[in-house]
């Protein structure tokens, strides 16, 4: 739309910014959608309009004084099919419209960032891939692609970012996942819009939009220190995952070096892709999940393990490089995105979604 | 006295009521609580029923005065979320479902098709007493501290995270969904199996066939959300982790039961009303309904294709890309038949003669107002919009519009169109007018803030909110001052219009169908002589000859 | 969707006091004992469907976790005795012939062969309900009632429980074995739901066997035995489908 007439778009929206009748575009993708929202707005008002100018002229044309004699109209199959016609067509282009945009929402290009958010009555939390944590807020940088893989820890909730125009519910037993690109400096309500209790209403929070310097200094301020992956990494000694899933040829479980994002055959003949539900449901739900050529031996990790510890581990095999060492740096400023939006590496596998193109090397 | 309005009607306005009528014909308590007479079945439900409104709106009033400030200060986050709980729970299984189809279904329909009760009056009163109970039962929850899962009861907070009386509301929605699941089924079998000779499909009046469509929703649907809520009871009681992911179940699967009926629900709720609207606009521009074909088959299309839908309130929680795909789609498709409604509705009015009593001010309300409910749910059927729109004020603004805008206008469009068939009596007719001009008004400033508020993304639910969104509020909750005075204002003049409004006479509107050519109020078997429909359903010339040879014979 | 034929334009049936010109067993409201019929009998084919959408949402759910846990319900139906449920249906299944039976007696007026008939449902289904029961005792001496005192010691080690043995199992892993517990779940729920169905079908039977001694369905008006012997004929086939679904799901 802003493509249309940059000067009377940019009026417009400060307008109803300001006179909060509208709220503020800060994501690449809110101006999309705002152009579908006012293409309806235009199409709602000329079909009210429509109606209200048939209802008055009718009622004034036909009032009974002017036309006491009613003339008797079986109907019109020309108007019938008109009527029926038109709004059909322009229903379907509002539905092909919305489902492109709706794609598009849900799609994440392969190079977004990943941050995760655990949502918990009654709060929400933050997991950034250097350690970062947060409650009720989220810093992100502008002019990056930025993936949200959402998980409740009990009851339903949803992440609402109204001037982003994104929400996705946020579920227990499963991810969600939604992504955008913030565009704007600034701060942003955050909303839980999913009714999960006592304390809904507070479930709110800001989202910190910042320029990328900014947001590098925010991160380098906020570590606590280890890494997600290097959290995963304790955690992956500490439940004696090593003690099946290693280098060694003996080894009972395959090996998770580059899993992430692989295609593997499961022995269902199933073939699937590796990725952080597939990941999660192996550490909970074993049996099922099993790779082709392995017995289905794996305890499950239920109740021993809360999500965030799940997050931790599934970061740390998303680090996990073939040479297989364990990971040592003290330095979580390697996380950093070291250059927005640069393709991945040509030997990634098939859908990587690495937070650092450089990866981890010892 | 204030004097009605009426068509100038061919015979003089009876002196009194007729002696001899369904309401003289017994007058103990037993002779009410023991019916089998359709239309005192129908009486029993409008009094329940506006009781339950009582309670219902005033828990609406309180939702709007605590939301009158951005803190949580009226009362504490967890009364509030009851309140909202309370008022879903009351306005959606107590008031809407059942008005239109209990209360003007169960009187009119056999009169409309010349029977002479519904098919089965021994479970249409069972049908009665199983709402009572269920009322009672909500009634019980209220006292007992309310129940605070909103009326949608999604699990697992509603399985294992709430302390509040689930469970009692859960019983009474069932024994209440037994209730609609019995009407449905007297409609329908009454409209299959006992028209008067003559009374063909295409000769019923569009308010039978609306009833009927929405029939097909209640036996088919209900019996689903029936099977949800047991299962929600059984795993909130023995815990047997249908909905719990922990235990493999998925808390979807309850989304996919609840809102497989619970989609349809809104259509049973708003057909009947869009066959009340059907008859008021028929009547009072003294024309035969435009393209009575096609509104009757659009009813039967929205109650078939409602069915298909549901998943368009889940868009956002996780299923399948495609599945929105396909689900968006069929909801623009749904749409359609509404939109075919509402102008041949418009152009019923070209070249009648048209008058503007209460009842059409009503149903003029409802055009423009579902109109505008019905392009704001287009918003949210188009997937791009509703990620942003769903789970805000926009979705409660969508639902009052067509549910208030629409079937609660078209519900009173129904009382007052009726009413003189009813009790025998006018209403005050100026008085009417203002009171519906009052509510028109009162409703626009209630909801068309919500639709803003909703834009700027203040989610639904919240008992607090942030401060900037006080000032869209404070219209909200100032219309909603001027909505309840006029509904009120209605209430006092309909009770008073019992003992003082001037008696109707048979056909004070002078409309065609059955129920008009019989006394006002109707004898228990409704007819003295088994009425034979030769003409067409609203037949003007019919009437007029009809009328001329009864003026011919005085 | 026939209008009766049998009515007379401008005449209306009387409305009260009036017997002698009708059968007493038409009600006020119908023009005719054909018409009577015909409603009731649609009125109870309405009802079936909504009791099929009502059991419809269990299946629904049957479906989704059959599909997603087949060995969990493999292992949960092996613990299911299917002798005792093969003799289940047949003894709904010879109920519901003997309850035809009845129909075609009442329809003849041998109010003997009716009240016999009667009887003889009523003992089938006596006999399908205290089959149930044995069974349900079973399941919760075995721990297999979900809820807290849900057992999973036959699943995670098959060789001490000897239906599993007999069946020849595996022992599950523990996340698999969990989900014998929707199993069960359903199990419970289904079979729960339909013995109520049949419990509130033998209260019936019970009000018409007293009925039918005194004469009630063999004077020519039978509506209310051929309407309700389609609900047990209902409550039949939804055993049928229950029996293959929950007791079968291995055994091909």
């Amino acid at each position: 739309m802003n493509h249309i007439s940059p000067v009377i778009w940019q009026f417009l929206d400060k307008w109803m910014t300001n006179f909060r009748l509208f709220p503020p575009e800060a994501s690449k993708f809110a101006p999309e959608m705002d152009a579908l929202f006012f293409f309806i707005v235009l199409v709602s008002l000329v079909g009210f309009v429509i109606v209200l100018l048939l209802l008055v002229v009718f009622s004034v044309l036909y009032n009974k004084k002017r036309h006491p004699v009613a003339t008797q109209v079986e109907g019109s199959a020309l108007l019938e099919t008109t009527w029926t016609l038109i709004p059909l067509g322009l229903f379907m282009v509002l539905f092909a419209w919305g489902a492109i945009l709706y794609f598009r929402i849900f799609t994440p290009p392969a190079n977004a960032m990943n941050i995760y958010v655990v949502g918990k009555q009654w709060m929400w939390k933050a997991e950034h891939p250097g350690g970062q944590h947060e409650i009720n807020a989220l810093h992100v940088p502008t002019g990056r692609a930025i993936q949200l893989t959402l998980i409740s820890q009990d009851v339903f909730h949803s992440f609402s970012v109204p001037a982003f125009r994104i929400k996705r519910e946020a579920i227990p037993g499963r991810y969600t996942t939604v992504w955008f690109e913030a565009t704007k400096p600034g701060t942003y309500h955050l909303f839980c819009t999913q009714y999960c209790g006592s304390n809904h209403s507070r479930m709110d929070g800001d989202v910190v939009v910042q320029s990328p310097e900014d947001y590098r200094k925010w991160l380098a301020t906020s570590t606590s220190g280890m890494s997600l992956a290097q959290n995963g990494e304790r955690l992956f000694a500490s439940l004696s995952c090593n003690a099946c899933h290693n280098a060694r040829p003996d080894a009972r479980g395959p090996s998770l070096a580059n899993v992430y994002g692989s295609r593997l055959t499961l022995t269902t003949g199933e073939r699937i892709i590796a990725d952080d539900a597939y990941l999660r449901q192996s550490i909970l739900n074993p049996s099922q999940h099993v790779t082709q050529g392995y017995a289905p031996i794996m305890p499950t990790y239920q109740g021993r393990i809360n999500e965030e510890g799940v997050i931790a581990l599934i970061e740390f095999i998303k680090h996990l490089d073939s040479d297989y060492r364990v990971q040592q740096t003290t330095n979580t400023t390697d996380l950093l995105p070291s250059e927005p939006n640069q393709p991945p590496a040509a030997n990634e596998p098939a859908v990587k979604q690495k937070t650092s193109p450089g990866g981890l090397k010892p | 006295m204030s004097t009605s309005t009426l068509l100038c009607p061919p015979e003089p306005i009876a002196p009194s009521l007729p002696e001899d009528n369904y309401l003289s014909r017994g007058y103990g308590l037993r002779s009410w609580l023991l019916t089998r007479d359709h239309k005192r079945i129908g009486i029993l439900y409008l009094i329940s029923l506006s009781v339950f409104f009582l309670i219902g709106g005033t828990l609406a009033g309180l939702i709007r005065l605590e939301l009158l400030t951005p803190q949580s200060d009226l009362m504490s986050a967890d009364t509030y979320n009851k309140v909202f709980t309370m008022h879903g729970v009351i306005m959606i299984f107590l008031f809407l479902v059942p008005s239109v189809p209990a209360t003007l279904g169960n009187f009119f329909i056999p009169m409309m098709i010349g029977a002479k009760d519904l098919a089965l009056p021994r479970i249409n009163l069972l049908s009665w007493y199983l709402y009572i109970i269920g009322g009672v039962l909500v009634i019980y929850t209220m006292v007992a501290g309310g129940v605070d899962t909103g009326w949608t009861f999604t699990t697992p907070l509603s399985t294992h995270y709430v302390n509040t009386n689930v469970l009692s509301t859960c019983l009474a929605i069932f024994i209440t969904g037994f209730s609609s699941i019995f009407t449905g089924l007297n409609v329908l079998v009454t409209v299959h199996k006992m028209r008067a000779p003559g009374m063909t499909w295409f000769r019923l009046p569009l308010f039978v066939w609306s009833l009927y469509a929405a029939s097909i929703q209640m036996v088919l649907a209900t019996p689903v959300v029936a099977i949800a809520i047991t299962l929600l009871a059984l795993e909130r009681t023995i815990g047997i982790g249908i909905f719990d992911p922990t235990k493999g179940g998925d808390p979807l699967l309850f989304q996919h039961l609840f809102w497989f009926y619970s989609h349809p629900a809104v259509y049973i709720m708003i057909l009947p009303g869009m066959g009340v609207i059907s008859e008021v606009i028929s009547t009072f521009s003294r024309k035969r309904v435009f393209g009575y074909k096609a509104v009757a088959f659009s009813s039967v299309a929205i109650a078939v294709f409602g069915f298909f839908v549901w998943a368009h309130h889940m868009m956002i929680m996780g299923i399948s890309n495609y599945a929105v795909l396909v689900f968006s789609l069929l909801t623009m498709l749904v749409a359609v038949p509404s939109a075919i409604k509402i102008f041949n509705w418009t152009f019923t009015l070209h070249k009648g003669s048209i008058t503007f009593e209460a009842p059409m001010l009503y149903a003029f309300g409802f055009i423009g107002l579902f109109t505008i409910g019905g392009m704001s749910g287009i918003f949210l059927g188009s997937a791009g919009t509703d990620v942003h729109l769903t789970e805000t004020f926009f979705i409660v603004a969508h639902f009052h519009f067509v549910m208030v805008g629409g079937m609660l206008m078209a519900f009173l469009a129904g009382i007052h169109f009726w009413w003189p068939k009813m009790t025998g009596r006018m209403y005050p007719e100026r008085i009417a007018q203002v009171a519906a001009i009052v509510t028109f008004i009162g409703f626009n400033l209630t909801f068309f803030p919500q639709f803003i508020l909703g834009v700027l993304g203040m989610p639904r639910r919240y008992a607090s909110y942030p401060p900037e969104f006080q000032i869209l509020n404070v219209f909200s909750t100032a219309g909603a001052t001027v909505l309840g005075a006029g509904y009120l204002l209605t209430a006092i003049y309909l009770v008073w219009s019992l003992k003082y409004g001037a008696v109707a006479g048979d056909n004070p509107w002078q409309a065609t169908g059955f129920e008009w050519q019989c006394q006002s109020p109707p004898l228990t078997e409704n007819f003295t002589e088994m009425p034979i429909m030769d003409h067409e359903a609203y037949d003007y010339a019919w009437l007029d000859r009809k009328n001329a040879r009864a003026a011919e014979m005085r | 969707m026939t209008n009766s034929n049998a009515i007379v334009p401008g005449v209306l049936a009387p409305s009260s006091g009036d017997h002698g010109e009708h059968p007493p067993h038409l009600l006020h409201h119908f023009q005719s004992v054909e018409q009577q019929a015909d409603a009731t009998n649609f009125a109870m084919w309405l009802f079936l469907l909504s009791e099929v959408m009502f059991f419809g949402g269990l299946f629904t759910a049957y479906l989704i976790y059959r599909n997603w846990y087949i060995p969990a319900f493999v292992a949960g139906a092996h613990q299911l005795n299917v002798g005792l449920g093969a003799l289940n249906s047949v003894l709904l299944i010879l109920s519901s012939f003997s309850l035809v039976m009845g129909v075609w007696c009442a329809e003849n007026k041998r109010k003997g062969g009716l009240v016999l008939c009667l009887i003889l449902t009523f003992i089938l289904g006596l006999g399908f309900l205290g089959i149930k029961s044995i069974e349900y005792a079973e399941k919760i001496e075995k721990h297999h009632f979900p809820g807290i005192h849900y057992s999973l010691s036959s699943f995670l080690d098959p060789g001490d429980d000897e239906a599993a043995r007999a069946a020849g199992d595996q022992p599950l892993p523990l996340d698999m074995a969990r989900h014998t517990e929707l199993y069960f779940s359903l199990y419970f729920a289904m079979t729960g739901m339909h013995a109520l169905h049949m419990i509130v079908g033998m209260g019936i039977l019970v009000f018409m066997i007293v009925r039918a001694r005194g004469g009630a369905y063999t004077a020519g008006h039978v509506n209310f035995v051929r309407n309700f012997s389609l609900y047990w004929n209902l409550v039949d086939i939804v055993w049928i489908y229950l029996f293959a679904l929950l007791y079968l799901v291995s055994r091909h």
